[in-house]
Formats: C-alpha cells, structure tokens, sequence
C-alpha cells in the first residue's frame, strides 16, 4: 500500500551574515514497506528523522532523494490537483491535540471540512455531511451534543478523538498517528489506544504508527522499525524485534524498557 | 485587570459530557465572557459611553444643533464673538455663528472620514498583508517593499500631496489618507498570517486536501480578526486627527460645511481673546479621540488577551 523507497532528505544549511548553520540529514535512504490492513510501528527519539518521514509521507516536505509511492502512485508525479485528491486517502493525527484543532471551527465544521473539501468523490450532500458527523464523533465515543462545541471546551483526551474524528472523514485508507498519545495522560492514553486498535478492526484502515514509546507500540503494531539519526537500524515483526532483537540500538532499547506487562 | 472570583471558570462549564446543564451555546458563552470582562473595566466603559455620544451627535447632530441655520452658513453679524453664556454655550465666532452648532454639526463630517479612512485602510491592507504573508517569495518582497517605501514618506505630506491631485472634498480627502494608512494594516496582517502559517492546524488543513485560498480565509484569517479590530479601533481616533489636521492647512472640506480642523484653523487668528472659537472644536475633537482610544484598549484587553499589560 505505502512503499517508500530510498527516501534521503537533506535540508540545506544556511551562511548569512549573522553565522551560518550546518546542512542537516534527516534521512538518509530510508526504506519501508507498509501492507494493507497492518499496523506499522515507527520508534526513534527526538530528532530522528520521524517527523520529516511522515510530513514527506504527506508530501508537506518534498524529499531530496527517493520515491513514495501510494497505491502504486508516485506522489512526485502527481499535479497539486491530484495531490489534494489523493489526501483524502492519507490522514494524520497530530501529536498535539491543543494546536492542531482550529479554535474558531466548531467541532461540526471541523468535522465536515474534509467531507466538504472531498464532496466531489464522497458525494455527500450538506445534510448526510452533518449526519456523518455525529456518527463519526459517536464512533471516537464523543456524542451528537458535542457537534457545536469548540475546540477549547474540550480535554485534551477529547480534542484528540475529534482529531481522529476528522482524519476519519474523508474515508481514508492510511492513516499516519505521530505520537497521537504523547500528550496525553497515561489513563487517557489507553482509551485513545483501544480506540484506535477497536477502529482499526472495524474500518480496516492502514496504521504507521509513530511513537518513542516502545511499551505502546508493541501494544498496538504488527511489525516495527527503529529509525536512528535518519536511518533505519532494524524493522521485523513486533514480537521477534522485542523478543529477539538484531542491532545493538535496538538491544539497548529494549533493554532499557521498564518491565510493565501489558498484556 | 484582576479576575474575579465569581466568574465561572471557563474551561470547567461544558468540558464535561456528563454535565448536560451547560445547555448554551460555546459561541454565546464566550460572547459574555468577553461583554462581562469589557465592563469589569470603567475605562473601557467609559470610552464605548464616549464613542456612543460622539455617533449619536454624528447622525442627529445638524438635526439637534440650536442654530441650524449658521450651519448652512447663515451669519449674524450683530452678535460676534458672543463668549459663553446660556443661548450660546460655546460662544460665537466671527460672523456670529453658534460654535455649539457648528461643532455639533462638524462631528458627522470628522466621524464619517475617519471611519471611512479606517475601514478602507483596513481592507487595503488585509488583503496586501495576507497576500504577501501567505504566498511569500518574490510577492512578499514586492508588496512588503512597496509598503515600506509608503512608510518613509510621512502621511500628512503624502495626503496633502494627493488631496491637492484629485481636489478638495470629503471623499477625495479619505482616499487620499487611506492610501497613506494601509502599510500599517499591512505589516500587522502580513505578521499574523505567518505566526499562524506554521500552527499544526493549518497544517492539518493542507493534510486534509483543503484548497490553499480555503486555508487563507477559513483558518487564518479569522484567527487574526482580533488584533485588526483592535487596530481599527485604536486607528480611528488617529483617522479623525489627520482629517482635522487636513482641514487646518486648507485642504480637505471647504467653508460652509462645518468641519473640527477647519473651525480650528479659522479660530487660531482669534486667539487668545475669543479662545472659545478655537477651544471648543478642539475639546471635541480630543472628546472624540480620547473615547476611541479607550474603546481599542478595552477591546484589545477583551479579544486580545496576549497583548494585555
């Protein structure tokens, strides 16, 4: 579903009058596999090159070097219109659920905007617009009397389900999760994962889940990869990386991770 | 300014699905929160009281003035440089006008310009801002450059230079300082839209597949409304002084037709013996400025609580 292939992106280092800053790596020939229907877990500290990964994913960044190919289509070749288009198919939740809501939206319009800007292929009038509003906001266990609320009357436990709610909308098939926990409460945290693993089994939707927290993504992915400085150190299915890791970042990873049984 | 204890905290009345009780609605919630905030302040209070009384006399004043007749220009020679007293509270002046009437009648000329200047500025120079912050690059550098060069030249000069091209009149004369007033309007929009070019939710926003002119209008803009009300409000008061400043040299609305700078222009070869023709035009004007400016703090303070002192 999502292949990327040797993807390197280098941002240029800048010299000005008031110093000058070093080129910067942040991929380095990055490679993935990401087939229909599974979790993928991505795990690296801060710095990493996670970010870069999923905004190139989302061709917000355009890599240096590299392909990716979405559904067999390569998103560099693609026109700003077919671009847009093919968005509806890839969504993200954001890691911080304060700044990624727009405070003057209501949680209807938030909801419908992908909807609407996609009206052309989901074909939904204004009213069903609305209707799938409240059904999606009643599947991330929000309720219909939340539909004219704003983003700052919620918690942030309750701002991340309307940002799933939103990534929802527009049916998509993949669905990029940076850090979508991070921010949140440890209890919080759980109830947004078991809604998005119970999602994931209802709608059949693609994960790449992004994380620096190993506990959680061995919880909730199929197969992972460690990403260090840009490069990709190990990738296997969950169970044999945690069990019967390769690398040594990866041994030393592991290791480190406290001794909570999850399951 | 101290919040008060008995306010409701406003993140703890509808976060909770469970409390049902919060039946309004989060738009009319923050409205009151933002009316209630405006009135614990008497300054801000007292400046929209001031601002109420200076458009009132704007659209009723020629209708309410005593003498209406001196404001079509009628004289009355018999009664010159009349000083205060009860049938001509503000005196009268050298052809025997009411000053009360005059400036009663002036205040509609100075209010509409300065308002109209104001919201011609504002237009202006949302959309120069919000084009040059938005789409960047050499765009940015053209309108951002043209602006700067707008601001090296002073205004007054500049507005003198234009009124005296397209002629003397109202409407001419806001035109000619609206076009000197955008680069200001400019500069504030041009740097909010870039803050805001950078939040996660605009971002979000181009993630869903919306158009770039949908995320321009949709997202950004109406986050930074506030601090362009606030402009606009602090903007007037200003507005009004460069109309009256226009009228004092000369250009701008020509006699009969009463107007606060060209009162006070006329006034100055009286001074100080007859000081009330040039007191009281000058006194209104600084009425109307001073309730301007207070309304922009109150409403900075209400909508635009980052830049609160």
């Amino acid at each position: 579903m999502l292949e990327v292939e040797q993807v390197s992106k280098i941002f240029p280092g800048r010299k000005g009058l008031f110093g000058s800053s070093p080129e910067v790596q942040a991929l380095k020939g990055v490679s993935l596999r990401i087939a229909k229907g599974e979790s993928f877990g991505l795990v690296g500290e801060s710095g990493s090159g996670k970010t870069t990964l999923t905004r190139s994913i989302l061709r917000l960044d355009v890599p240096t070097s590299g392909r990716i190919m979405f559904e067999g289509e390569d998103l560099a070749t693609l026109t700003p219109a077919a671009l847009r288009h093919l968005r509806s198919k890839i969504q993200i939740v954001f890691q911080d659920p304060f700044a990624s809501l727009n405070p003057r939206m209501s949680v209807h319009d938030i909801v419908t905007e992908p909807m609407l800007v996609h009206r052309a292929e989901l074909g939904l009038s204004a009213r069903q617009r609305s209707d799938r509003a409240a059904e999606l906001l009643s599947l991330v266990g929000l309720g219909e009397q939340h539909l004219h609320r704003y983003p700052h009357e919620f918690s942030g436990g309750q701002r991340q389900r309307i940002c799933v709610a939103r990534a929802l909308a527009p049916k998509p098939s993949l669905v990029l999760l940076d850090e979508p926990t991070s921010a949140l409460d440890v209890s919080v945290q759980a109830q947004v994962l078991n809604l998005l693993i119970d999602l994931q089994d209802r709608l059949g939707l693609t994960y790449l889940f992004i994380s620096h927290d190993l506990g959680v993504v061995r919880y909730l992915c199929d197969r992972v990869a460690l990403i260090l400085r840009g490069e990709i150190v190990e990738e296997g299915a969950t169970q044999a990386v945690f069990e019967h890791p390769q690398s040594a970042y990866a041994k030393m990873l592991i290791s480190a991770m406290p001794q909570v049984a999850f399951s | 300014m101290s919040e008060p204890s008995k306010q409701v905290s406003p993140m703890g009345v509808a976060a909770d699905p469970m409390e049902d009780i919060a039946v309004e609605s989060a738009r009319r919630l923050a409205w009151r929160r933002a009316v209630f905030r405006f009135r614990q302040s008497s300054l801000s209070m007292l400046g929209l009281a001031m601002v109420l009384a200076v458009l009132f006399v704007a659209v009723f004043g020629s209708a309410l003035a005593p003498f209406p007749e001196h404001i079509a220009g009628g004289v009355d020679t018999g009664n010159r440089f009349m000083p205060p007293s009860l049938a001509h509270p503000f005196g009268t002046n050298e052809l025997g006008q009411d000053v009360l009437s005059l400036v009663m009648a002036g205040t509609r000329v100075s209010v509409l310009a300065g308002l109209g200047i104001v919201l011609i500025a504002t237009v202006l120079g949302t959309v120069i801002g919000a084009v040059a912050g938005f789409f960047g690059g050499w765009l940015d550098e053209v309108l951002m450059r043209i602006s700067d060069l707008q601001l090296t030249i002073p205004g007054l000069i500049f507005a003198m230079a234009v009124a005296a091209a397209l002629g003397a009149g109202l409407f001419n004369m806001v035109i000619a300082i609206s076009l000197g007033w955008w680069p200001g309007f400019a500069r504030l929009v041009r740097g909010e839209v870039l803050a805001k070019r950078e939040e996660t939710f605009v971002v979000a926003a181009y993630a869903i597949g919306a158009h770039p002119l949908r995320i321009l209008f949709r997202h950004i803009l109406p986050n930074i409304i506030s601090p362009v009300i606030v402009k606009m409000s602090l903007d007037i008061g200003f507005a009004i002084l460069t109309v009256a400043s226009l009228g004092f040299v000369g250009i701008g609305v020509r006699p009969p037709t009463p107007e606060w700078g060209t009162l006070l222009s006329i006034s100055r070869s009286y001074m100080p013996d007859f000081w009330w023709t040039a007191v009281f035009p000058g006194l209104a004007m600084f009425f109307a400025i001073f309730g301007f400016n207070l309304l922009g703090d109150g409403l900075r303070d209400v909508l635009d609580p980052r830049a609160r002192r």
